[in-house]
């Protein structure tokens, strides 16, 4: 996927003065957090649980190329065909060699975020193919040529009448002045559309949410159920998963699945989650004849080495997305690739590099909400600051920026110059302040445009904090 | 693809540097493959016996499926056609070709059309067994075979189970000892299926809808005690 990242500023602009998308986000904000507190309180051992859950990734993450050697050998003893991609575009050549192999035209897609990651619909449409997203939400964008605004609800910046746009546009075989404004009916329409694509597809390709070692099984999580179909029905299968995927044993991905739709949306269990193990059995019925599993790497063993291993404990919930306030006002697609909120912040710029997207670590007030619902704990606001400060050191932040943060910092470090400068700063603004003509707040000021352009800003009154504070020696009034 | 293989695990080990031995490394992760630990196994896990039973329906039934409990195999064919009845659904049922099901008397229904195999697109109510059903979620846990076909559970419109009493432990872990001491350590069929109440998305506004692309009924039909100790 192209990313926007570079131009998250103009993107969030242009996100806050859209009135579907915030009627969008208006909605999103009431839903998520209360059902994953009420799943949470129904839970006592939750923190119990996210503490193993993250001790598992620990281990695992220390351990990754065992574990991952161990995968590979039972996945291989199960008849699974297992790729080894270094990045997007050796997982981009071994997908389309494997449809072309099976003779595809039609690729059922189940939601992969990694899918997303590498491009994979836009690279298969170029070679020919036909992928057709199958998770609801996914085939909603893709029928609007939309990238996904957040990793479990891909359409959660759309309305129904969005929505139903874009079915009257593209189910053409359905008549022209049918009425649409029902989730229902919509719901009825896509699935029966959506069905004749399973039905058609020669391949199926999925994500995975985790992969087994003991076993050489991979899991995937649905509510729809599109996950299965996709990975049942076509002849052929193939599933992309990252290196971090990885857990040691069934119980080991037990207890991240306790933590996961717990986190996500407030379920105690998504409807569906599918432990498979190889393709198609000699004397089963049905499932895959084949199945290929494409290990990538992308980024992923860079950043086992350095400050931000924690973030490969991330299991996609979304759970500080749901809780991030940058998020809820300027939505997903503002930060210009595929993942978004605390964790897109930390990942795209590892992923895609800081030139391209060093200015996200900056879209977060650090107010630590992402750090306190992560069930995984990994400290998402350290890493912002980390990212923050490389793009200071590279030079990357605005000159403007740089300048006042040395400024400041060269007063910080002189308490005395400091105290000085502040006495004067605030007795010239307390006094401007109190002319009549100002009533005691600004309405605008020089070099604070970011702030007195959306709200005034008080005079100071009665000095500054040091002098308060001395003058009643540390008491409160 | 050696090459690439080899180069993602060097380029992995070179960012682990880790300081353990290689070969204390290997013991470690050996040793945890070779005893599978549980780590938290929740209150509502624990579980056993009737509390377990009833726990599972409380749960399954919080998630929008329909539960019914009966004493024997014979109450099958009736019920099946009672519930599909009283739903205005057809009564064409593709059931699994499991042999623990062999003994129901589907004949004493004339007025239901059973056939066994795998589903297909037309199949509209499908029958199926289950291996276990865990109380902590209400979740039914089905095993891929040639007696129990994946396609059952997915494409039909509504998915009827059935489940022996017996069957219902506390916690997934539970359901895994079960599996190994059936199959053998770290040998799977080809799938595992845990199943948590009908299909759903809300992926249109938020407004919770039932039957996406799997069924949009889950009726669970619950046969005999379980004895287990309570």
């Amino acid at each position: 996927m192209d990313s926007t990242a570079h131009s998250f500023v103009e993107n969030a602009h242009r996100a806050l003065h859209d009135a579907k998308l915030q009627q969008s986000l208006g909605r999103f904000k009431a839903g998520f957090p209360v059902k994953r507190r009420l799943a949470i309180d129904r839970m006592p051992e939750f923190d119990a649980l996210s503490q193993a859950a993250r001790e598992i990734k620990d281990h695992t993450l220390a351990h990754l190329d065992l574990y991952l050697e161990r995968y590979t050998e039972k996945a291989e003893a199960n008849g699974t065909h297992v790729h080894w991609c270094a990045d997007a575009e050796a997982a981009r050549q071994a997908i389309v060699q494997i449809c072309r192999d099976a003779g595809a035209r039609t690729v059922a897609k189940g939601k992969s975020m990694i899918g997303e990651e590498i491009g994979v619909n836009e690279f298969l449409e170029k070679e020919g193919f036909r992928p057709v997203e199958t998770d609801l939400g996914e085939y909603i964008i893709q029928l609007r040529h939309e990238p996904p605004s957040h990793i479990i609800a891909p359409a959660v910046h759309l309305s129904k009448d969005q929505v139903a746009d874009a079915f009257r546009t593209h189910h053409r075989n359905y008549p022209e002045a049918r009425p649409l404004e029902e989730p229902e009916v919509l719901l009825a329409e896509a699935r029966a559309v959506l069905r004749q694509e399973f039905l058609a597809a020669e391949v199926g390709i999925t994500g995975a949410n985790l992969l087994i070692a003991e076993t050489g099984s991979f899991v995937l999580v649905t509510n729809e159920g599109n996950g299965d179909l996709t990975q049942t029905l076509p002849r052929v299968q193939i599933v992309i998963a990252s290196i971090e995927k990885v857990v040691p044993t069934l119980e080991d991905a037990t207890t991240i699945l306790r933590v996961l739709a717990r986190s996500a949306t407030g379920q105690d269990m998504s409807v569906y989650t599918t432990f498979s193990t190889g393709p198609k059995r000699a004397e089963d019925l049905d499932g895959p004849a084949e199945l290929h599993v494409l290990l990538l790497d992308n980024g992923r063993s860079q950043m086992l080495g350095n400050e931000f291993r924690e973030m490969l404990r991330c299991i996609r919930c979304g759970a500080c997305i749901n809780h991030c306030p940058i998020y809820a006002a300027v939505g997903g697609h503002a930060y210009g690739w595929v993942y978004s909120g605390p964790m897109g912040a930390v990942l795209i710029p590892n992923l895609i590099g800081m030139e391209e997207a060093g200015n996200l670590p900056n879209a977060s007030t650090l107010c630590g909400r992402c750090e306190e619902v992560c069930p995984m704990q990994i400290p998402l606001p350290r890493m912002l600051r980390q990212l923050r400060e490389r793009q200071h050191a590279a030079r990357q932040s605005p000159a403007a920026y740089r300048y006042g943060l040395s400024g400041w910092a060269f007063l910080a470090r002189r308490p005395a110059l400091y105290r000085w400068a502040m006495a004067i700063g605030v007795g010239v603004l307390g006094r401007l302040g109190r002319l009549r003509r100002n009533g005691g707040r600004f309405r605008s000021l020089p070099f604070a445009g970011g702030w007195t352009g959306s709200r005034d800003l008080p005079a100071p009154q009665g000095g500054t904090f040091q002098q308060q504070w001395s003058a009643r020696r540390g008491r409160r009034a | 693809m050696t090459g690439s293989r080899e180069g993602m695990l060097a380029a992995v080990r070179r960012s682990l540097d880790r300081r353990e031995p290689a070969d204390v490394a290997a013991a470690t992760v050996a040793a945890r493959l070779a005893q599978p630990k549980a780590s938290v196994i929740p209150a509502r896990g624990s579980v056993r016996g009737e509390a377990a039973a009833a726990q599972f329906i409380f749960e399954a039934e919080r998630v929008n499926a329909t539960t019914e409990r009966i004493a024997g195999l014979d109450e099958v064919p009736p019920r099946v056609r009672a519930y599909l009845q009283a739903a205005n659904l057809p009564s064409a049922v593709k059931a699994a070709p499991d042999p623990d099901l062999a003994e129901i008397p589907w004949a004493q229904e004339p007025l239901l059309q059973v056939s066994a195999g795998k589903a297909g697109d037309h199949d509209p109510v499908s029958f199926t067994g289950s291996f276990a059903g865990i109380a902590e979620t209400g979740t039914l846990m089905l095993l891929s075979g040639p007696e129990s076909p994946t396609t059952l559970n997915f494409l039909p419109d509504v998915h009827i189970a059935f489940l022996f009493a017996d069957r219902v432990v506390g916690s997934y872990e539970e359901a895994w000892a079960r599996l190994r001491a059936q199959r053998g350590a770290g040998v799977m069929p080809r799938a595992v299926n845990w199943i948590t109440g009908p299909s759903r998305t809300a992926d249109i506004e938020q407004t919770l809808l039932l039957g996406a692309h799997g069924p949009r009924r889950l009726h669970i039909i619950i046969v005999g005690r379980s004895d287990a100790g309570g």
